[in-house]
């Protein structure tokens, strides 16, 4: 259970959030919508203990993130951003192996329980086969297919995905799509999703939270917030929504500004 | 892992024992070592632990601080041409050291000069600022600040260097020019024990870092997100580079090159995770550096050139080819 109530942040006079509260019970997938400039990033970075609240706390099954050391939240919660670059040639094997470093001791190497884990995240993300190549050279569906590999690696009970799949193309952004339900089908990972794509939303998360001006527009089931008057609150665009019959989900199809 | 780190230990032992036996006058080892001349009358023997061993540990120490230094430097500014002289570190250090041969020339405790104080000195100065104005100007560390901080730090420590220089006499001026090429001719041993407190403490800092460096690499937030304190991993980091970059070059100037023409080396022999990089770049670098020296020493004898116009021959080209090889 993640529990984040009166979250308030400002960067130096410019307020970010305004009084934030929700919460995401273990095994639900919320996703987390809202324009550019609303405070999203701000507050899942919040959520992940990198950056620390004016007011307000985030609590993971009752305890205090602000009162975790770096180590214990990272076993907690795993993140996966939009983009990740690496600076040297890491190979796919060494990216996913990173994601142990929380339970490892200072000085020890990984062990076979942590290569078998990483292995399994590896098959369980159908990157297995990339093992070997070099994270640099691979596709970006590749590339975040193997950062989510990392984050199951690192056994944490929340992912975090911070628009996982902006930067994607339309087939890589369904396989990302498809890949996170299983997880969470299979797995029951808790999941915090902010993005853009709202078909995507629609298509992953049972539960959504409209995030305006730092403060809470609408929040509650897909079906019930995912609405023609949300979205034109939301994004100050008029827009269709309606039950698409072939995949199984709302879409939104936006007409014009509103 | 143990085994790569055994070869290149096994290599920098190796070039220990062969670099002192190399050089203008041929020694024998078993007479340098022998009991029954006294050291005075052994000609041999004063060569070895007077002209040559301390040259050799010397140059393992300067070779093995640069290149972990460039290690760390590369992996914290995620920047694989980063090195000690990008942050200022290096020419802060040859401030100090000039400082000390034109205002100081003739301070000397336990057999150790005001210069290698001076330029060490010079070398966490020139850290602190560059480390205050990126701190100052963001929440924790903004790689882009160090380097710009780095870049106009180097560009104005450069203009007070060339201000000094002017104002000193020839006399001056000449051994700042020599001490400014990078030499290794140490001469005796208090310098290298000096060297040696600050060195230490570093290796200690390096010890906790390489697999925070391989999470930074990959960028702060990442690295946070995976459980690596940030914050103090990087201030470690710059600390231990800190200390052995100023180790470092107040023992032997300014030498070029090793902080980044090792690490890249190092990287095609044995990959990315810095739990191999690390060690092997320290013992790599060590043993470059000897055999720079050795060719420093030997490839005009009897004349010897200073090691930095060796390196910088060897490293100017590479770093280009690198270059160039990355930018296709």
């Amino acid at each position: 259970m993640l529990t984040i109530s009166d979250v308030a942040f400002a960067y130096g006079d410019r307020a970010i959030l305004h009084g934030v509260s929700f919460a995401v019970p273990r095994g639900h997938i919320v996703g987390l919508l809202g324009p550019n400039g609303s405070g999203k990033t701000t507050l899942l970075r919040i959520i992940a203990g990198t950056l620390a609240a004016d007011r307000g706390r985030v609590d993971i099954d009752g305890v205090s993130v602000a009162a975790m050391s770096r180590r214990d939240i990272a076993r907690r919660i795993a993140v996966v951003p939009q983009e990740t670059h690496s600076t040297f040639d890491f190979t796919v094997e060494d990216i996913v192996l990173m994601g142990r470093y929380p339970h490892l001791g200072a000085f020890e190497l990984e062990g076979a329980d942590d290569r078998r884990i990483a292995h399994e995240a590896l098959r369980a993300t159908g990157t297995d086969t990339l093992a070997p190549r070099r994270f640099a050279t691979l596709s970006g569906g590749e590339k975040q297919r193997v950062v989510i590999a990392g984050a199951l690696a690192q056994a944490s009970d929340a992912l975090l995905l911070d628009e996982p799949t902006a930067s994607l193309d339309l087939g890589a952004q369904l396989d990302i799509a498809a890949l996170l339900a299983r997880l969470h089908r299979e797995r029951g990972t808790t999941m915090v999703v902010c993005t853009h794509d709202l078909n995507f939303a629609a298509s992953l998360c049972a539960e959504l939270v409209l995030i305006r001006d730092g403060r809470i527009l609408a929040r509650g089931e897909t079906g019930s917030v995912l609405t023609p008057a949300n979205v034109a609150a939301l994004y100050d665009v008029r827009a269709d929504v309606a039950f698409h019959p072939g995949a199984q989900h709302l879409t939104v199809v936006p007409i014009a500004r509103a | 892992m143990l085994v790569t780190i055994g070869a290149f230990g096994a290599l920098l032992v190796t070039v220990c024992m062969l670099a002192p036996l190399v050089g203008s006058t041929r020694i024998s080892l078993a007479r340098a070592f022998s009991q029954s001349v006294p050291f005075a009358d052994n000609v041999d023997a004063q060569i070895f632990f007077i002209a040559r061993l301390p040259r050799v540990v010397g140059a393992a120490l300067v070779g093995a601080g640069l290149a972990a230094a460039g290690v760390v430097f590369q992996a914290l500014l995620r920047n694989p041409l980063a090195a000690p002289e990008t942050l200022g570190v290096s020419i802060g250090a040859s401030v100090g050291a000039v400082v000390a041969i034109t205002f100081l020339p003739s301070f000397s405790i336990g057999g150790i000069s005001a210069v290698p104080v001076a330029s060490f000195t010079g070398s966490l100065g020139a850290l602190a600022i560059v480390y205050g104005l990126s701190a100052a100007r963001s929440r924790g560390m903004s790689s882009t600040v160090l380097l710009l901080g780095g870049v106009v730090l180097t560009s104005f420590l450069g203009a007070i260097l060339t201000l000094i220089q002017y104002l000193a006499d020839v006399s001056q001026t000449f051994r700042t020019v020599r001490w400014l090429m990078g030499s290794l001719d140490v001469g005796s041993y208090p310098p290298i024990v000096a060297a040696l407190v600050p060195l230490a403490c570093a290796a200690v800092g390096y010890a906790t870092l390489p697999r925070a460096l391989d999470l930074l690499s990959l960028g702060p937030e990442a690295a946070a997100a995976r459980g690596v304190d940030v914050v103090r991993a990087e201030r470690v980091a710059l600390v231990s580079a800190s200390l052995s970059t100023g180790a470092a070059v107040s023992l032997a100037g300014p030498i070029g090159f090793i902080g980044i023409v090792v690490p890249h080396l190092v990287r095609l022999m044995v990959g990315a995770d810095h739990r191999l990089v690390l060690p092997a770049s320290a013992l790599f670098g060590a043993a470059f550096l000897i055999g720079c020296d050795l060719i420093a020493r030997t490839a005009f004898a009897p004349l010897e050139l200073p090691v930095g116009i060796v390196t910088a021959m060897i490293g100017g080209p590479f770093f280009l080819w690198l270059l160039f090889r990355r930018s296709r």
